[in-house]
């Protein structure tokens, strides 16, 4: 099995000769996947590999970044290089227009502007305007048009300035994105990604900090990925790109910045699987995106004070990783879920009802889900600063957990 | 064979009728060209128009009456269907508005894409699709071209560059200036025809794809089916100005007879080598609908019955063929009567076909809404484990 694994992983689905090598050639190089027998979780690391040695080009079996893990993969192969998050996405982006010709980015100000946050910067002198597509402020026909392409083979990343905008386009994406694959009976794939920041900045005002990933998660048909730091934004951006699927991937305005050592050597992530943070025995914290930090934050009092939690970012939104949630609802029966997302109708909200549909017998108390409030996000810095969740109540809802 | 009989008549005649000859025109093989006029000329809006004289072969004429027969008897079975609850939900009937796509098909290649909305079954027919996918498709059946999961509005062929299908109003035009960016990113020398209706041309979405289309050149032809109702309400209470193919204003525009498939032809080629080369342009195809919106419109409350019989009358796009193949002595009365006979019979033999095949199985309920190469499948939020088995 590692040997046809290994074959391919070298036979990998972009034909050096062609130029546009068509569905029917990726095709081929799975089709001897098919015979493989269907596997289903209970092998879960067969499968995780199996996707990882279809996407890289060089096997990095189990790609899964675990911050232990990698810190000591890194430091003691190659040190690895040190970049800002929208850097690493940038690169991610970069080495797959390289690898893929169809891959191409479309958007508000991605070419000559160089991108609103410097995401696509440097890519229209390389790759040529076509490749990375100025677009006029028309939301709703530029993703469609991306999903026109997508329908034809080529790979367009679509850029939303912020997810926001992206409201604009909700039918193109809901519809033509999410649905064309099924309502085609499977002729058509989108292997589209939508990309933007979303979340709330620096007294940006209401309209331009919006938590929505909820809305997009009913949406069938799509897959829904939330990076939050460098590495995985760049495994997540690849694995984004190289999926059949449409995925939506949601950054953070206030992320861009962060700084992180990651490796030299090409990886991709797996887009089904969640990150865990900090692994612990009393309570399970699941979180995403921006509030990553204020758990870890809130982390380091709760420590102080004796407990002992465990970090886990569900990175993928949708379909939500139940297996690494279940395996650390088994161990610790505690469940506390930090999130920016609406209250109502939140990510949060759909996690708390699968948990308690899958584990109700593992959970000793009521899972407590903190979101933020119902509101638009004001203006005013403090009552900003109000409608998130701040480590003081990640610190007092554990507290109450763990009586 | 009663055809060949025919012409050693007609060649007899000739030497009888010297005034008429120049329509007698004597074709041994069926592929030598005949020209005819068109109903009434092509306006232009900032571009010079094509000339109205179009070429044609006999085989080609034929074809037409033979197409156009066949898509008219799908579309009226596709009626009774409706009406004896074998298809259900939304059904929109192309009968009256045939020529469109057969004089659109005779102008393009299968590498060329088409992309319209919901009116699509006879557009699907056209590019290659077959009556058993078609009646399949819309009585729900696993022989459907999407497997039964898309219905009446979701008709696809990827082979037949139909890119479908569409349900909501408007949302197909950006799709297809998309399919027309990639035929440019690819460089392959093909357009994309993008059919939408006057109610859709309305839509915001049409003006904001045709700036990028003609920003970038891109080799799309947005084709305004104008059947002069947008679903209920008559273009001129809808559009303050229902000259469709003028409000590209920036995109040169051509106003074409949508009833006659000869002038359909003639515009959709002129189209395709002016959009390789200059970018967009729209064309407004004056066409018209026999049946209602859907089927769940009398498609009486907004238009008089004799407006419908005038029309069926006067501009019926079957008749004008069989005018022509009977002017030009291709075939006879009873000759294209039969052809009618066989199209009924082939319809009503898809139907008994289709009528056969078995629904969809449960399992496909979850299949195609991701793709997987690798056998795993998709069961809710868990999909790792599978959380329902179907009764």
């Amino acid at each position: 099995m590692a040997a046809m694994l290994h074959t391919i992983g070298v036979a990998s689905p972009v034909a050096s000769g062609g130029v546009f090598p068509d569905h029917q050639s990726n095709k081929f190089a799975v089709s001897s996947l098919h015979s493989l027998p269907v596997i289903r979780s209970e092998a879960r690391s067969n499968l995780s590999s199996l996707h990882e040695s279809y996407r890289a080009g060089k096997l990095i079996a189990k790609a899964v970044a675990t911050k232990g893990e990698n810190a000591a993969a890194s430091g003691a192969s190659k040190p690895g290089h040190e970049l800002l998050l929208f850097e690493a996405l940038r690169e991610g982006l970069e080495e797959e227009m390289e690898r893929d010709p169809r891959v191409c980015v479309m958007g508000e100000d991605v070419g000559h502007y160089g991108g609103s946050y410097k995401v696509t910067k440097g890519l229209a002198p390389k790759f040529g305007d076509l490749r990375v597509l100025d677009t006029p402020i028309a939301e709703n026909s530029f993703t469609g048009m991306g999903i026109g392409a997508a329908m034809t083979g080529l790979r367009p990343v679509i850029e939303g300035m912020n997810m926001g905008f992206l409201l604009l386009a909700f039918n193109q994406i809901s519809d033509n994105c999410g649905m064309l694959h099924y309502t085609s009976g499977g002729q058509f794939t989108i292997p589209a990604v939508i990309r933007g920041p979303g979340g709330v900045g620096r007294q940006l005002g209401a309209e331009h900090s919006q938590r929505l990933e909820s809305y997009f998660q009913s949406i069938p048909g799509i897959q829904l990925v939330a990076c939050s730091t460098p590495y995985n934004a760049k495994g997540l951006m690849k694995a984004a790109i190289r999926s059949e699927n449409p995925v939506v991937l949601f950054e953070h305005v206030l992320l861009y910045n962060l700084k992180e050592r990651i490796p030299d050597e090409e990886y991709v992530l797996n887009l089904e699987e969640a990150e865990m943070v900090r692994p612990g025995e009393h309570v399970t914290i699941l979180t995403y995106s921006r509030m990553r930090y204020h758990v870890m934050q809130a982390v380091k009092t709760l420590v102080n004070k004796g407990y002992d939690p465990e970090v886990i970012d569900i990175r993928s939104l949708k379909p939500f990783d139940l297996y690494t949630i279940g395996n650390s609802v088994k161990k610790t029966h505690r469940v506390l879920i930090v999130e920016e997302c609406m209250r109502t109708g939140g990510i949060g909200a759909s996690l708390t009802a699968a948990i308690n549909e899958n584990f109700h017998d593992y959970l000793d108390a009521q899972i407590i889900c903190l979101s933020s409030q119902d509101v638009p996000t004001p203006y005013a810095g403090t009552l900003e600063e109000w409608t998130l969740v701040q480590p003081p109540q990640i610190v007092a809802a554990v507290e109450q957990l763990c009586q | 064979m009663a055809l060949s009989t025919h012409r050693t008549t007609t060649a007899l005649l000739r030497h009888l009728t010297p005034a008429v000859s120049y329509l007698r025109h004597i074709s041994t093989d069926s592929t030598s060209t005949i020209t005819v006029e068109t109903s009434v000329p092509f306006t232009g809006h900032k571009i010079e128009p094509p000339s109205r004289s179009v070429d044609t072969t006999a085989q080609e004429l034929m074809s037409f009456f033979r197409d156009m027969a066949l898509m008219r008897r799908m579309e009226i079975a596709a009626d009774s269907l409706y009406k004896a609850k074998l298809i259900r939900g939304f059904c929109h009937l192309y009968d009256g508005q045939e020529a469109v796509a057969v004089g659109m098909e005779a102008a393009i290649t299968r590498k060329d894409c088409i992309i319209t909305a919901y009116r699509d079954h006879c557009i699907f027919l056209g590019r290659g699709g077959t009556l058993l996918e078609s009646f399949s498709e819309l009585m729900g059946r696993k022989d459907g071209c999407s497997k039964g999961k898309g219905g009446s509005m979701h008709f696809y062929k990827k082979e037949g560059g139909f890119y479908g299908g569409h349900g909501i109003v408007g949302a197909q035009i950006p799709l297809g200036c998309g399919l027309a960016f990639a035929q440019k990113y690819k460089n392959d020398e093909n357009v994309t025809f993008t059919l939408y209706g006057d109610g859709a041309a309305n839509q915001g979405q049409l003006f904001e794809a045709l700036n990028m289309a003609a920003l970038w050149d891109l080799p799309a032809i947005l084709v305004c089916e104008n059947n002069h109702y947008g679903m209920g309400t008559a273009e001129w209470r809808a559009a303050k100005s229902p000259a469709y193919y003028k409000r590209g204003d920036y995109v040169p525009g051509l106003k074409v007879d949508g009833m006659d498939a000869l002038a359909v032809k003639q515009a959709c080629r002129f189209a395709k080598e002016h959009a390789l080369k200059n970018g967009p342009i729209i064309l407004e195809m004056d066409t018209y609908r026999y049946h209602g919106h859907s089927m769940s419109d009398p498609g009486s409350t907004y238009r008089t019955r004799d407006e419908i019989s005038g029309v069926r009358q006067e501009r019926d796009p079957i008749e004008r063929v069989r005018k022509l193949l009977l002017a030009y002595d291709i075939a006879n009365e009873k000759e294209l009567k039969d052809i009618e006979k066989e199209a009924r019979k082939q319809v009503d033999e898809a139907i008994a076909k289709a009528k056969e095949s078995p629904l969809p199985e449960p399992s496909e309920l979850f299949t195609n809404v991701y793709v997987k190469g690798y056998g795993v499948e998709s069961f809710g939020a868990d999909r790792k484990e599978i959380r329902a088995a179907l009764p």
